[in-house]
């Protein structure tokens, strides 16, 4: 016998510094600006030095935890979805699950499926949840990515994620249904070892996000019998503005049904942190009753989607954290290039210095 | 030498084909030529494959023999051969199949091109394409296809004055067409600012100054003239079919501003036909480069030399005026996938030939000309085509 689930709680962070297109393109002797306004990015986040996917994942947690009073030892998963876990052996999540005090009675681990492992999270707390094997789940996306200096991707790789509580008891937002759309499309990648990731170019577009999200939009609306006009807020993944933006219009849904949760022109590509930062800015200005739909994709390829429905309990945990996405947003700071390749550890240093 | 008449033809859409393999896009050229001429496999005496590079694009050589084996044609033994000239390959196949229907040696050959360009990444697409050039004395010393072509507009706008405009108006002019053209890469009409501010590639040639990498094949049938007529009521004759040498290197010519290959086989071509370019509505040029383009229209004799640009910027080329070039969309806009382009050129000339070219039909066609170019210049074929 399975219960209904759904989003308890929800924390998310940002760092505080951008750099702007104009900024880089000066750099590398393109224009940037042209580059920036193609792409609908206008400025990215950039983690500082000491800021990485569980600096970031924990933040996240925290306020996540702030916003609700669950005892944290009820907690009996945490994922933390990422493609740029700082160690490739240890993972991150243990530092996060100790750090919001959910440890030693919980099942943890990392998750990699590009941009959408954060998601992925969502769904195996479900089943846990919905099953009663668990009280609680946490999941998280959160990334640091990476883009080759030079390379069109350093335009939009960017910091920031998302964590989610997921429950059975004071609901936020109904976890309706979930439908995930997979197959073997190799768009984008990095191998063991390599500091950056490769891309197929325009092969990216039309056989891998555009397939991927328009079918797994579809395959959700056709599960729960739903149309684009039925939501009050869409979010799809967001690798650049564009892409969301052409995509939304395919799919039949509105510049109004997507700019709330549509982050990525003001703080990039945040890949495993896109859909659920885009998730919490919509949960930040929902009503009860407001349906929602989010679409996450994942190179390699594929989509998981998720159809919602906000519930009276969320009016309870606004007003808990001060973290909200406009103060995440409007706290923001500028950087030169040279500070941006010195935080991002792209300035080779004497062996030993810090 | 016997007659010889097209009497099929067939190509796939250009572009990036990333749901199709090389064999499919190969076999669906050549079952709608064949198709359209109405052949049985059987008919087919032998079959010429022009293709550049299959073995670094997508690692397999011995590609005619993969067609014969996949169209069906393996089960009659039909002989199978694979032209290799660069950007030329198309048309040389083309020349090789007419050669062998014009000597008697065979009746019926099918001519294929084929490229698939999409499977490798783009910086590899660029060092194939640069094997096209001198690679010992070019590319090693850092000239890559783009930049040797940048060299040769450069060049041309100060020896002849042209200016940067004139040149970009040829990508302008062939996207408007290309925007005819259903099976283009490109379907899209851009204006002279879009040229001018896209993003550089080799001074001065900008994106839309190149033709795109692209996925595609075109294929053609050809019969003597004394038994087309079994087969079709509109056969296309060719009237000449010419091909000349030069150096590999652009530094070995005394004016890199004239592709002297292209004027050899030009005068040999118009000798064979019996014609002048005065004479000649519509052209098919290979404008892999917008420079190419205005090179080719003042080496082929339709333009004094120099005078290309301005001709161009004046809708001279236009459908509709002196001469139609590259109506088609050109390599510019209908795309370029090497080895296939000199047979799609023939394509769109006998689509034109027989009216059936709709919204970019040129009036009253009744001869067309192919300039098909292998490297900067090194193979140069020529085919000029006629109403029968």
């Amino acid at each position: 016998m399975t219960s209904r689930v759904g989003i308890v709680s929800y924390g998310a962070y940002v760092p505080r510094f951008r750099i702007a297109p104009k900024e880089i393109g000066r750099v590398w002797g393109s224009d940037g600006e042209a580059m920036g306004k193609n792409l609908m990015i206008f400025s990215k986040s950039v983690p500082a030095p000491d800021e990485d996917v569980i600096t970031i994942s924990t933040e996240a947690a925290r306020e996540m935890m702030q916003r609700v009073d669950v005892d944290p030892s009820r907690i009996g998963a945490l994922y933390v979805g990422s493609e740029s876990h700082p160690y490739a052996v240890k993972p991150s999540g243990t530092i996060v699950a100790e750090a919001i005090g959910a440890v030693p009675n919980l099942t943890i681990a990392d998750l990699e499926f590009a941009c959408k492992a954060g998601t992925a999270g969502i769904q195996m707390c479900m089943g846990l949840v919905a099953s009663h094997m668990i009280d609680y789940g946490v999941a998280i996306g959160a990334d640091t990515s990476q883009g080759a200096p030079g390379d069109p991707l350093e335009y939009s790789a960017s910091a920031g994620g998302a964590a989610y509580l997921i429950g059975r008891e004071k609901i936020i937002a109904y976890l309706n249904a979930t439908y995930s759309f997979s197959t073997d499309t190799p768009d984008f990648w990095r191998r063991e070892g390599q500091p950056y990731p490769s891309h197929g170019g325009r092969f990216t577009g039309e056989p891998a996000y555009f397939k991927h999200v328009q079918a797994t939009a579809k395959g959700i609306m056709a599960k729960v019998g739903s149309q684009a006009s039925d939501y009050q807020y869409a979010i799809f993944h967001q690798p650049n503005g564009k892409f969301p933006s052409r995509v939304a219009k395919m799919l039949g849904f509105t510049d109004e049904q997507i700019k709330t949760g549509l982050l990525t022109p003001r703080i990039g590509n945040t890949y495993s942190g896109a859909v659920p930062l885009g998730l919490a800015a919509v949960l930040d200005e929902a009503k009860p009753g407001d349906r929602i739909l989010a679409v996450a994709y994942g190179s390699g390829a594929g989509g998981d989607g998720f159809d919602m429905t906000v519930t009276d309990e969320i009016e309870k945990v606004r007003g808990r954290s001060q973290m909200t996405m406009a103060k995440l947003l409007e706290k923001q700071e500028f950087l030169d290039y040279a500070t941006y390749a010195k935080f991002r550890g792209k300035i080779r240093l004497k062996e030993g210095s810090t | 030498m016997r007659e010889v008449a097209i009497i099929g033809i067939g190509d796939t859409k250009f572009g990036e084909l990333w749901d199709m393999s090389f064999r499919q896009i190969g076999i669906q050229a050549g079952l709608a030529a064949v198709h359209d001429a109405k052949l049985r496999a059987e008919d087919i005496d032998a079959l010429y494959v022009g293709n550049m590079s299959a073995g670094r694009f997508i690692e397999q050589e011995h590609v005619a023999a993969l067609i014969a084996d996949y169209s069906g044609m393996a089960r009659d033994f039909t002989p199978a051969t694979r032209v290799e000239a660069a950007g030329a390959s198309g048309g040389l196949a083309l020349r090789q199949g007419y050669m062998a229907v014009a000597s008697g040696m065979h009746d019926i050959v099918v001519v294929g091109g084929a490229e698939k360009m999409t499977d490798v990444p783009d910086g590899l697409s660029n060092d194939i394409q640069n094997s096209a050039a001198d690679r010992q004395w070019e590319c090693t010393f850092g000239a890559t296809f783009p930049s040797l072509h940048a060299m040769i507009a450069r060049r041309y706008m100060h020896q002849y004055g042209a200016t940067r405009e004139q040149i970009a108006q040829v990508a302008v002019k062939n996207h408007k067409h290309g925007s005819l053209n259903p099976k283009a890469q490109f379907q899209k009409e851009i204006t002279l600012d879009t040229v001018l501010k896209a993003p550089m590639v080799a001074e001065p040639l900008g994106m839309f100054d190149c033709a795109p990498n692209s996925d595609g094949a075109a294929a053609v049938v050809l019969c003597s003239m004394e038994k087309a007529r079994n087969y079709t009521d509109v056969p296309i004759k060719i009237l000449a079919s010419a091909q000349a040498s030069d150096t590999l290197a652009l530094h070995g010519r005394p004016d890199i501003c004239t592709f002297r290959a292209t004027q050899a086989a030009a005068q040999r071509a118009f000798k064979q036909a019996r014609l002048e370019p005065k004479h000649i509505h519509l052209a098919e040029v290979h404008d892999n480069f917008t420079i190419s383009e205005l090179l080719a229209v003042e080496d082929l004799g339709f333009f004094a030399k120099g005078s290309g640009g301005k001709a161009t910027a004046d809708g001279q080329t236009l459908i509709g005026g002196q001469v139609a070039v590259n109506t088609s969309g050109g390599l510019k806009a209908r795309g370029d996938p090497i080895g296939a382009t000199g047979v799609a050129q023939v394509v769109e000339l006998v689509t034109q030939l027989r009216g059936q070219a709709g919204k970019r039909q040129v009036a009253d066609a009744k001869y067309g000309l192919a300039q098909n170019v292998g490297g900067t210049g090194g193979t140069v074929v020529v085919h000029i085509l006629g109403v029968a």
